[in-house]
């Protein structure tokens, strides 16, 4: 292997697995709602932004990490009980436009708490990159590449082994079902939410030291995490892992060996084709919407 | 939170629409009315953000000292998010509802350019802080601009480059408006000065990843220096991926990114790198003699102890454009539109942020290469490269 | 329909100067596309978040077929409402096979390669920083002022709904509502549903070129921030804000949508956040859309 082959697989396995954290949030939500959340990227902007601004107030790194995602936890819960719960009902298109406005939203209260500034954090574990076989890469990728590990397997382990777990994914088969044999949905939506949005914030803050964090840092990571979560398959979570490799794999070996300024339409191009020949993605197993 | 949002929202609507429907009233001293759009929020928010405080803060000041021609000076401005579209929404505004006296604004080439053809047509004196040279050239009769052209900064960056005996060089540009009006700006430039581009690679909005462009150039056989046009976050990200991946040969920022931001951004990884700027960012290590520095250093001490951040190019060229605008009026002596136009093209050896303004009716912007200083980053800070 | 051709024609009685009918011009830009799109998204139940792809094609069909190569306005006009056609339906036929969120997210993708096509093809497009586009002229005259614009536009608006209406009650109409309650059933009673859906997709697309193809003439500039996905989104926006399977809630929805950033432009820094919670109160307060939520409690009150 060449070890230009081996630097595009690394960068595209870094953007990968920073795509997949943001992909599971939208699949942990969908299942519990069958909402897509739009403002799943303002999750990500607020994780990076609240860490830098209480490292700011003078506040170790790790309590700042672990402030910034209580109050990402905090507003995503309050989308899901002030915004979604009372929209109960209303169709798909309906929905999405709420947490549409929830984006704006949110991202207008940034600029107004914080600012309009791009902000850096400091990486966990020092910036001297790592060779490997004539190819390199910084200890922070490194990080993101095992965070999104862990999340993955704890997920698995929270929704295959414990009650709470199987009580959110029968919710996602038959809400109605689920709620005659017990399972409080409404509070199911609500720890949907209040998960999605911490794993959104640790995405933010673990990505924070390589690719910057802003006001308007949600927009495009929250289109490339949807586009990674429909490539995989909604609701499934070996899926979003699955799409979001499959996303950053597919534009940096396009950019290595296509085209740089064409790198995005290649990628979204492979989507479709995937799409049109599995019309519910990679790992989809079931059909979309139900007659 | 239902109950406040709603007030807020019908008390935003009520003010929006007296505002939108009262027509300017007719009074013995009418204020004069300075117009401006700038891309305040939107990805460009970080030029225009400086710009809207630097307006705000010296109309401030001017009224504060009494006004111009003995009137006071009143700001009408528009957030246009960086969308052209918009822009010309708002200018139009600008001239058709608020009867504005002079337009100074357009943070971006795209929203100028928008608004170009309404502005000749309006017949209204348009001064804008975008970058390329296509605003200026051809010379148009309502239209200025403020900061260096992108050719100047392509024309200063390979002189620097042949004086290191750099040839055959690498350019990796974002694919904004300004990146990209760069990017060709440097082709062209580069075809009669003896330099060789061996590569051209490209990177999109909100990427997060350059190494595997950066792979490309570092496997092109040859390559002497690399120059990266654009601006935001995305030159930081060029600068720590060139030093992931340990590339030796020198690396050229543009005055895109003329802010202390890039260095905090990039980090140790802005070590060594050069790029052209305005004196305004070395005010305080400029000599003495620097004819610059007593305006420079005024404008930067004004602007951040007012707003308690640091200084950048950007508002420095909303402190050009207003104050030409001022400048004009006052040797107009009026705010008739055609007589203000007149007087800004006659103004020479004016002193501002960027440099000395030496306008014409042929050169609508005024600056040349002397005004752009090459700076290298030592650490952590900007020096200027002798 | 009456009341929306007297109100057009009134309306000019309030306007003081250019800019309220440049406001009133780009509503009704807006709202011949919102129409369009409603027949799509309200009355066939299918989702598009791609219509600014549509508008771009339309719009730089149009400014580079006039500008760089010289075509008379109409026939690049024309040209470019085929090729939108001819797009639509190539990509309609496979991916309106997909459902719900995967439509979405394939007509999301085809708006974004639509965009970055445009935005890095600058030898043709001017790239981002946009291209002039000559006035729209016919016969040897230029269509310039505001007034005849407005008079265009407002004229094209009447025909479009004129248009929707009628089609709505037509057999394909019938068979589109048909579908949208129930693609099973529909098909069970012999309705070819992939063909009216595509035809559906076409007709919103053909009403979203030209109305780019509009734009790009009004304005006499082009750039592609009026291609990008957040257009897209803002399209959608307007239908469903105005009232989804509601022709007149989808010209409300234009005409507030257009309209409410120029007033909320006094608000500044807080601009974004109240935009953010006017849309949201309203879909969750309103969640059929202004018009269709209003007149159902309209009738309420009269019984």
């Amino acid at each position: 292997m060449s070890a230009a082959l081996l630097q595009y697989l690394l960068a595209g396995l870094t953007l990968g697995a920073i795509y997949a954290l943001v992909a599971l949030g939208f699949s942990i939500i969908y299942n519990a709602s069958h909402v897509i959340n739009f403002a799943q990227g303002e999750f990500v902007m607020i994780g990076g932004m609240a860490t830098v601004s209480f490292l700011g107030a003078g506040l170790p790194l790790a309590v700042a990490a672990a402030l910034a995602v209580v109050v990402a936890t905090l507003v995503g819960l309050a989308l899901a009980k002030f915004a979604v719960e009372p929209a109960r009902g209303a169709s798909v298109v309906t929905l999405i436009i709420i947490t549409i406005g929830a984006s704006i939203l949110l991202r207008g209260l940034a600029t107004l708490v914080w600012d309009k500034k791009i902000h850096a954090l400091p990486a966990f574990t020092g910036e001297d990159p790592i060779a490997i076989a004539g190819a390199t890469i910084v200890p922070q990728s490194l990080w993101v590449i095992a965070a999104a590990s862990a999340v993955f397997a704890i997920l698995w382990w929270f929704f295959n082994r414990t009650l709470a777990g199987k009580a959110m994914l029968a919710t996602s088969h038959n809400r109605l079902a689920a709620q005659l044999s017990g399972i409080g949905v409404r509070r199911v939506l609500l720890a949907s939410f209040g998960m999605s949005a911490a794993l959104g914030a640790l995405a933010g803050i673990l990505i924070a030291p390589i690719t910057f964090t802003s006001w308007d840092a949600g927009v495009m990571l929250g289109l490339k995490g949807f586009a990674a979560a429909m490539l995989g398959g909604i609701g499934s979570g070996p899926g979003a892992v699955l799409g979001g490799l499959a996303l950053g794999l597919a534009e940096s070996l396009a950019a290595g060996y296509v085209s740089s300024a064409y790198k995005d339409v290649i990628a979204f191009a492979i989507l479709l084709a995937v799409l049109v020949f599995m019309p519910g993605g990679l790992l989809g197993a079931r059909a979309a919407e139900r007659v | 939170m239902r109950i406040a949002s709603l007030a807020r929202t019908a008390a935003g609507l009520f003010a929006g629409l007296a505002a939108a429907f009262a027509a300017p009233g007719a009074q013995a001293q009418e204020p004069i009315r300075i117009g401006a759009f700038l891309a305040v929020t939107g990805p460009a928010a970080f030029l225009g953000d400086p710009e809207q405080k630097t307006l705000e803060l010296y109309i401030e000041k001017l009224n504060a000292a009494g006004g111009v021609l003995g009137r006071k000076l009143a700001l009408v401005s528009y957030d246009t998010a960086g969308d052209a579209e918009k822009a010309r929404t708002f200018a139009k505004r600008l001239i058709e509802q608020d009867k504005v006296d002079v337009i100074v604004g357009g943070t971006t080439t795209g929203e100028t350019m928008a608004v170009v053809p309404m502005v000749e047509q309006a017949e209204i004196p348009f001064i804008s802080l975008a970058g390329a040279v296509v605003i200026v050239e051809p010379v148009k009769k309502w239209v200025f601009k403020t900061p260096h052209t992108d050719r100047m900064a392509c024309e200063k960056i390979f002189a620097d480059m042949t004086s290191r005996g750099a040839r055959r060089i690498a350019l990796i540009s974002g694919s904004g408006g300004f990146d990209k009006s760069m990017r060709a700006q440097c082709l062209a430039a580069a075809k009669g000065r003896g330099i060789e581009i061996v590569a051209d690679e490209s990177y999109g909005p909100g990427d997060k990843d350059m190494t595997v462009q950066l792979t490309k150039i570092k496997n092109t056989a040859g390559v002497q220096a690399v120059l990266n046009a654009g601006f935001g976050e995305g030159p930081a990200i060029v600068t720590r991926n060139y030093r992931q991946l340990g590339i030796a040969a020198p690396l050229y920022q543009s005055h895109g990114v003329a802010s202390k931001e890039y260095i905090k951004l990039s980090g140790a990884a802005a070590e060594g790198v050069r790029l052209p700027a305005a004196a305004l960012l070395i005010a305080e290590s400029l000599p003495d003699s620097d004819p610059q520095k007593k305006v420079v250093l005024a404008y930067k001490r004004e602007y951040e102890s007012r707003f308690n951040s640091e200084v950048s190019t950007f508002g420095g060229h909303a402190y050009d454009g207003l104050m030409l605008a001022v400048e004009a009026m006052k040797k107009a002596g009026t705010t008739e539109k055609t007589k203000v136009r007149d007087a800004l093209q006659s103004i020479r050896g004016w002193m501002g942020t960027a440099g000395v303004f030496n306008l014409s009716p042929t050169d609508h912007m005024g600056l040349d290469l002397s005004a752009f200083r090459m700076l290298e980053v030592r650490k952590g800070a900007w020096t200027e490269v002798k | 329909m009456l009341a929306l051709a007297a109100a057009l024609a009134l309306l000019p009685l309030v306007f003081a100067n250019n800019y309220h009918y440049e406001v009133a011009i780009l509503v009704g830009l807006n709202a011949i596309i919102a129409v369009g799109l409603n027949l799509l998204i309200g009355y066939a139940g299918q989702i598009s978040l791609g219509h600014a792809g549509f508008f771009g094609v339309g719009a730089y069909g149009s400014a580079i077929l006039s500008a760089r190569y010289g075509w008379p306005q109409l026939a690049a006009l024309a040209a470019s409402t085929a090729l939108t056609a001819a797009l639509a339906y190539a990509v309609g036929r496979p991916i309106l096979r997909l459902k719900g969120h995967y439509l979405a997210m394939a007509t999301l993708g085809l708006g974004v390669i639509v965009s970055i096509v445009i935005a890095t093809e600058d030898r043709l497009t001017g790239g981002p920083d946009g291209m002039g586009v000559p006035p729209l002229a016919a016969f040897g005259a230029a269509l310039s002022g505001e007034r005849a614009w407005y008079a265009l536009v407002a004229a094209l608006l009447v025909l479009s709904v004129w248009l929707a209406l009628n089609l709505i009650e037509s057999p394909h109409g019938r068979a589109l509502r048909a579908l949208h309650g129930s693609e099973v059933a529909a098909e069970a009673i012999g309705i070819d549903s992939a063909r009216h859906k595509v035809l559906a997709f076409v007709l919103s697309a053909v009403f979203a070129s030209v109305a780019g193809s509009l734009t790009a003439h009004y304005s006499g500039f082009i750039t592609p921030s009026r291609v990008t996905f957040l257009h897209s989104i803002e399209l959608v926006t307007m239908v469903v804000f105005g009232g989804m399977a509601s022709t007149f809630g989808a010209v409300v929805g234009a005409a507030l949508l257009t309209g409410l950033p120029q007033l909320l432009t006094v608000l500044k820094e807080y601009e974004m956040v109240v935009f953010g919670a006017v849309l949201m109160a309203t879909m969750i307060f309103f969640p059929k859309g202004l018009v269709p939520s209003l007149a159902a409690a309209a009738r309420r009150f009269a019984r």
